[in-house]
């Protein structure tokens, strides 16, 4: 257990975290929900609007510029955050969603016709599960699913069989939001590749814990969303290799996505911003840089060692809690923890701990082919970042205890 | 544990979660509804067994939180032997009650026990599954039920 990584020092940098719930300290154990965002992210949001708000791309004013300079500044930190090769290559879009989303219509409409297949995995969350369903049923394609283990582990040799002439793309996650499962995805998308195949990664969960290089990678398309990384909500990122970006076409329509419109004939405008219409979420992008840079600042190995550390110390301790069942036991696997108590259902777990000051996620996760191969209405997920600490953790065993007190 | 946890898991409710009352299934039900809360997955199949506009039985199955199982076990008691009408109307003043900031449950009998959870705005729902089952229930045809 990294005993060097500052984490007082660093929780001091997030004001959400000095508050108290229900008379205790807030424990935040959510962190796949959402992250808690740094000073200097707030500060960034506060100050973009004090000193630098106007719309970008259009004035000459300075403003304008100086807006302008900050949003692509982002760019190219995000850029470098995930070694992409080129700026035009980084699309800001709302978040994962939204990005995965923009995929399946305009990759979709380029190159899936009727009887193609698409695959994805058993263990995606709705995000990665729904816009497929969509592109399935506009263009009558079929989804092929990846099925997985009692670990929660995806099945490869399963995986390469589903592959056909038909298949046009895959579409997996990198690490699974209910389960904590970190997929192999190098050796995936290889194989995609081996076929023919293009891959889309759902980055949401990953980037804020792993270190993201999509030349490394080599996938095709890759999603991260903002406010998972402790940045503000309303602001993702899709990367796609040129190759594809370029042959398109555009997701919406509207101002900055064009070169000249007319009534006759409209051309659109190049990479990256063909697939930005309108006013972007200036503010929040400019947030995001910030966001990180502080993340750069602690180092994401620092972070994923001290994380790591914490995962471990948590299932252990969690072994003590009775009738406790842990589900998704991969053995790669990064920061949530996703469990029930029999007998007991999360809700009424999650209300008891919320009562301690410990905010954890109960319900289905947006996973609810997860819940129903494991045979569970809902789950209990803790997930963890890197401010918690390990007495957070213990309060949170002793929190269960006390659930389990309640009911039995 | 802290004081409004007690409000929210006394006695009573933790004795008709673990000890749900009428939990089975009715042959030949005059209605079924099905009740489900997709936020959290909890899912309840309601029975009503009606005969000259009098519910005689009423029993339910299905997997949810300890809120939305006591809530459910002490509707069925709440509402045997009531006629329809009278069943619509506990239903409404129920609801009412759960939603309203102002209005009590005190006049409710057992049900006064569902009064904590108002503190719990998120938990709300899980203590009206059951009701708004009951009420799609009520506003179903009967099937046809022989009484020979």
């Amino acid at each position: 257990m990294s005993s060097n990584f500052p984490v007082e020092k660093i929780r001091q940098d997030f004001p959400i975290l000095q508050q108290k719930i229900n008379g205790k300290p807030l424990i935040y154990l959510d962190n796949a929900a959402t992250t808690q965002k740094p000073q200097a992210v707030i500060d960034a949001l506060k100050d973009y609007y004090t000193h630098n708000n106007a719309n970008i791309h259009r004035g000459v004013h300075t403003l304008s510029e100086r807006a302008t300079a900050a949003y692509e500044n982002t760019r190219e930190i995000v850029r470098q955050f995930i070694n992409a090769d080129a700026k035009q290559e980084i699309i800001f879009v709302r978040g994962t969603t939204e990005a995965i989303n923009l995929v399946a219509n305009s990759f979709g409409q380029l190159m899936i016709k009727p009887k193609d297949e698409i695959i994805i995995s058993a263990m995606e969350h709705h995000s990665n599960i729904v816009p497929w369903q969509l592109l399935a049923e506009r263009n009558q394609a079929q989804l092929k699913i990846i099925p997985m283990n009692n670990h929660g582990e995806l099945l490869l040799d399963e995986y390469q069989k589903l592959f056909s002439p038909r298949t046009k793309i895959v579409a997996i996650t990198h690490v699974s939001n209910a389960l904590g499962t970190i997929n192999p995805i190098e050796k995936m998308i290889a194989t995609a590749h081996q076929h023919g195949v293009p891959v889309l990664i759902d980055g949401a969960q990953a980037a804020p814990h792993l270190a993201i290089d999509v030349k490394k990678l080599d996938c095709d398309f890759y999603t991260l969303s903002s406010h998972k990384l402790y940045g503000p909500t309303g602001i993702g990122v899709l990367y796609g290799k040129k190759y594809w970006l370029e042959k398109m076409p555009p997701y919406q329509g509207g101002g900055d996505m064009i070169k000249m419109v007319s009534f006759e004939k409209t051309i659109y405008n190049d990479l990256p911003f063909k697939f930005e219409a309108g006013t972007p979420n200036i503010a929040d992008t400019i947030a995001f840089s910030a966001a990180i840079n502080y993340v750069k600042n602690i180092g994401l190995e620092s972070i994923a060692a001290y994380e790591h550390g914490l995962l471990n110390y948590a299932l252990n301790a969690l072994q003590a809690v009775k009738n406790l069942r842990f589900i998704g036991t991969a053995k790669e696997r990064a920061s949530a923890i996703t469990f029930i108590l029999e007998n007991i259902h999360p809700h009424d777990v999650g209300t008891i701990l919320n009562s301690e000051g410990i905010a954890v996620r109960t319900g289905h996760h947006c996973a609810m082919p997860v819940m129903e191969f494991f045979q569970v209405p809902a789950t209990v997920r803790a997930s963890f970042s890197f401010y918690n600490t390990i007495a957070e953790i213990d309060q949170l065993v002793t929190a269960l205890y006390k659930v389990n007190e309640v009911f039995n | 544990m802290l004081e409004h946890m007690r409000e929210l898991y006394q006695e009573t409710i933790l004795d008709h979660n673990k000890h749900a009352r009428n939990r089975r299934t009715i042959d030949n039900a005059s209605r079924t509804a099905q009740g489900f809360n997709p936020l959290c997955g909890d899912k309840l199949t309601l029975y009503l067994m009606i005969v000259d506009d009098k519910i005689i039985d009423v029993a339910f199955q299905g997997q949810g939180c300890a809120i939305s199982t006591a809530s459910a076990s002490l509707m069925t008691e709440s509402i045997k032997n009531k006629t329809l009408a009278e069943t619509q109307q506990l239903f409404e003043q129920f609801h009412h009650a759960m939603i309203e900031q102002d209005v009590s449950l005190e006049k409710l009998g057992k049900l006064a026990v569902l009064a904590g959870v108002k503190e719990f705005p998120a938990r709300v729902k899980c203590a009206t599954l059951a009701w708004h089952t009951l009420d799609a229930a009520l506003h179903q045809q009967s099937t046809p039920v022989s009484t020979e």
